[in-house]
């Protein structure tokens, strides 16, 4: 080639091209890697193809399976156009070259979404199998309860001990901490209305009835909700993942009896005492509050309390200790038996767990209600 | 071999967990372009070392230098630059459980590089394909896999930036043979193609024999033996003896030399 037909130079970090009257020459320059693709790809599809292309490799500093992927997809794409002629290229390079081309599949991967009806409907559906399968946990539950008692040789103390110290006694601080709370704001909150009518002393009475039949017990499974239903849900769904929960079926550990029965068990024990736990510390919040708002002393406050407060209040208190119990356990044992083969999926679980829980936790407390005033108790 | 550049050195490393040492003043070295094996029995530290390797791990003592960083003294940007530079095939794949194996291999494309979603779809098959999975494989989540596709999905991840360095750990544990010698041609390809630098933690006495240019054998918390299968066999500690001076191991030599001659 002569300098006699050249038209046109232009250079480009990656490209030099010469435009003569009859061809095009094209040199591959520098780095045609990954980080440099887009650029690359902008300058090619610059080019208008004349009669013929020279594309010629011999500047080429490095190639990645990016470059080659680039240069396949423009190579086919001139030569619908015309005549091109590939120079300057290593042996290494012609046979990435081959490689690639031998793995290039036109085949799609198929798409894996889905449209708004196909998903409404997937997640109705869902919800009911959800709701199938929690009728078949519940009835399997009962029969492994009921085979416990059979079989008491089947019962497992070290587990529940151990779920009894986990869930309960670790919750002790921090029960400890939101009843003191919840007992002063009540007993606040009252006091400056009490003090209106010179009813001061009622205040014993409101706080003692409304901790220990409402207020200790719902606070109790909140936090014990949040702390231990969501921890069952976690360490059971971790175990379907790695297929500790299929490892002890086919061991014949049955997971009723070695993961969710002590569970539940030990948290219907656990959380009666824990309730009786938040009855006392709330009690002595209000009266914290109560003496230094109203100036009620403290014996003045046990005395008043053990006049008004009758047992039936806290009798029905520590009762819903174990319903709720039961709720918790159960709910996050089986979003924990729910959790699938995704990492995802434990978070999804767990959250539903807790939020659950609560609702249903308030849920029955509502219930009580309603039966309680019925029965006029 | 002369002029050969050091990508991975190892000098005196010694890891510990409170009393118990694993690796006790180890040394070893690859050189750039080799295909270095890392033997040694189960619990022996191999998988410890790789992770001081890729900086998951720091040694309680001792220097690791990796493409010419200390890695003791990296600094935040050079550790990321090194990161992507290299890729890891973990022992049980490690694939992301909440994506499919085409965005598990798209993830760093897709982060580090301003290409578009056509190339990206293009490499991506490409590298599905290389690794010997059918392209459909591509729409499945990791759970919908068998162990041998997690493995080559997981190796399809860690080719998709095009690596300097290969990190493999048993690439080959759990594959069939035919699939396992696939691997092993692919790697050797690859090495010969793009120059990758490969470090592969194997028990595979076929991998050993036909694709390691260099090994170490781990035991005893050192390395015993190192070198070429050559310089291997010459040593006599109890673990290379166990492993390649058996019946087994000896027809697989001899079948190995014979192939070489014709
Ligand atoms: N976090 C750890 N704490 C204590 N010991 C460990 C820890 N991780 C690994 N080990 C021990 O280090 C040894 C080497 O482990 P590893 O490198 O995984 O072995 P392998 O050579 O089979 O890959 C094993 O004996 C293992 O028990
Ligand atoms: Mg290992």
């Amino acid at each position: 080639m002569s300098g006699l037909g050249i038209i046109f130079f232009m250079n480009h970090t990656y490209l030099h091209l010469e435009t003569h009257a009859d061809q095009t020459v094209i040199h591959a320059v520098g780095e045609w890697t990954l980080y440099n693709e887009p650029v690359i790809e902008k300058a090619l599809a610059k080019i208008q193809p004349g009669q013929k292309i020279i594309w010629d490799f011999s500047d080429i500093e490095s190639f990645d399976s990016a470059g080659v992927l680039l240069f396949m997809r423009y190579y086919e794409k001139f030569k619908t156009q015309c005549d091109v002629k590939i120079t300057g290229y290593s042996e290494e390079q012609e046979r990435m070259y081959r490689l690639l081309l031998k793995h290039r599949i036109k085949e799609a991967i198929p798409e894996r979404s889905e449209g708004f009806f196909y998903r409404m409907g997937k997640s109705v559906y869902a919800g009911y199998q959800v709701f199938l399968q929690f009728l078949d946990f519940t009835g399997h539950i009962l029969v492994s309860f009921l085979r416990y008692f059979v079989q008491p040789r089947n019962f497992r103390y070290k587990e529940i001990t151990y779920h009894i110290e986990r869930s309960g006694a670790s919750a002790m601080l921090i029960i400890a901490l939101t009843s003191f709370l919840v007992g002063m704001v009540i007993s606040y909150q009252s006091a400056v209305e009490l003090a209106k009518f010179g009813a001061d002393i009622f205040i014993v009475d409101l706080a003692g009835i409304s901790i220990t039949r409402e207020l200790a017990p719902l606070i109790t499974a909140i936090v014990v909700a949040g702390r231990s239903g969501s921890a069952y849900t976690a360490q059971i769904g971790a175990m379907k993942i790695t297929e500790e929960i299929s490892a002890m079926r086919t061991m014949g550990f049955d997971p009723f009896y070695f993961l969710i029965l002590p569970r539940t068990i030990a948290l219907m024990i656990a959380l009666p005492l824990l309730i009786f736990f938040a009855d006392i510390v709330g009690i002595m919040g209000s009266m914290f509050a109560a003496s230094l708002e109203l100036n009620i002393s403290y014996g003045q406050f046990i005395d008043r309390l053990q006049e008004v407060l009758s047992v039936k209040h806290f009798w029905i208190g520590i009762i819903k200790g174990p319903f709720f119990a039961m709720l918790i356990a159960m709910i996050g044992c089986f979003r924990g038996l729910l959790v699938t083969d995704d990492t995802e999926s434990i978070g999804y679980q767990t959250t539903a767990s807790v939020v659950n829980s609560i609702f249903f936790v308030i849920a029955c407390d509502a219930l009580f209600s309603v039966i309680l005033t019925e029965w006029g108790i | 071999m002369p002029g050969m550049q050091k990508v991975i050195e190892a000098k005196d490393i010694v890891t510990s967990f409170g009393e118990t040492v694993i690796h006790d003043r180890l040394s070893l070295f690859v050189n750039k372009g080799e295909i270095y094996g890392i033997l040694g029995e189960s619990g022996a530290g191999k998988t410890l070392l790789l992770k001081e390797m890729i900086m998951l791990l720091k040694p309680t003592a001792g220097e690791m230098w990796v493409l010419g960083h200390k890695l003791s003294e990296i600094g935040y940007q050079d550790a990321q630059m090194l990161r992507r530079q290299w890729g890891v095939l973990f022992q049980f794949g490690a694939l992301f459980t909440s994506l499919t194996v085409a965005e598990n291999i798209a993830l760093q494309l897709k982060e580090y590089t301003h290409i578009d979603p056509r190339m990206c779809d293009e490499i991506v098959k490409t590298k599905i394909s290389m690794v010997g999975l059918p392209a459909r494989a591509g729409a499945l989540y990791p759970s919908e896999l068998s162990g041998g596709m997690i493995k080559r999905a997981a190796l399809a991840r860690a080719l998709a930036m095009d690596p300097k360095l290969l990190f493999l750990d048993e690439p080959t544990s759990g594959l069939d043979p035919i699939g396992a010698r696939n691997f092993d041609a692919l790697i050797l390809e690859l090495r010969e193609l793009l120059g990758v630098t490969v470090v592969m933690i194997t028990h595979d006495l076929d991998s050993i024999y036909s694709i390691v240019d260099r090994f170490s054998v781990l035991a005893d918390k050192h390395v015993v033996a190192e070198g070429t299968l050559e310089n291997v066999l010459q040593s006599d500690h109890p673990f290379v003896e166990k492993f390649f001076k058996n019946e087994y191991a000896k027809k697989r030599l001899e079948k190995r030399v014979e192939a070489d001659v014709q």
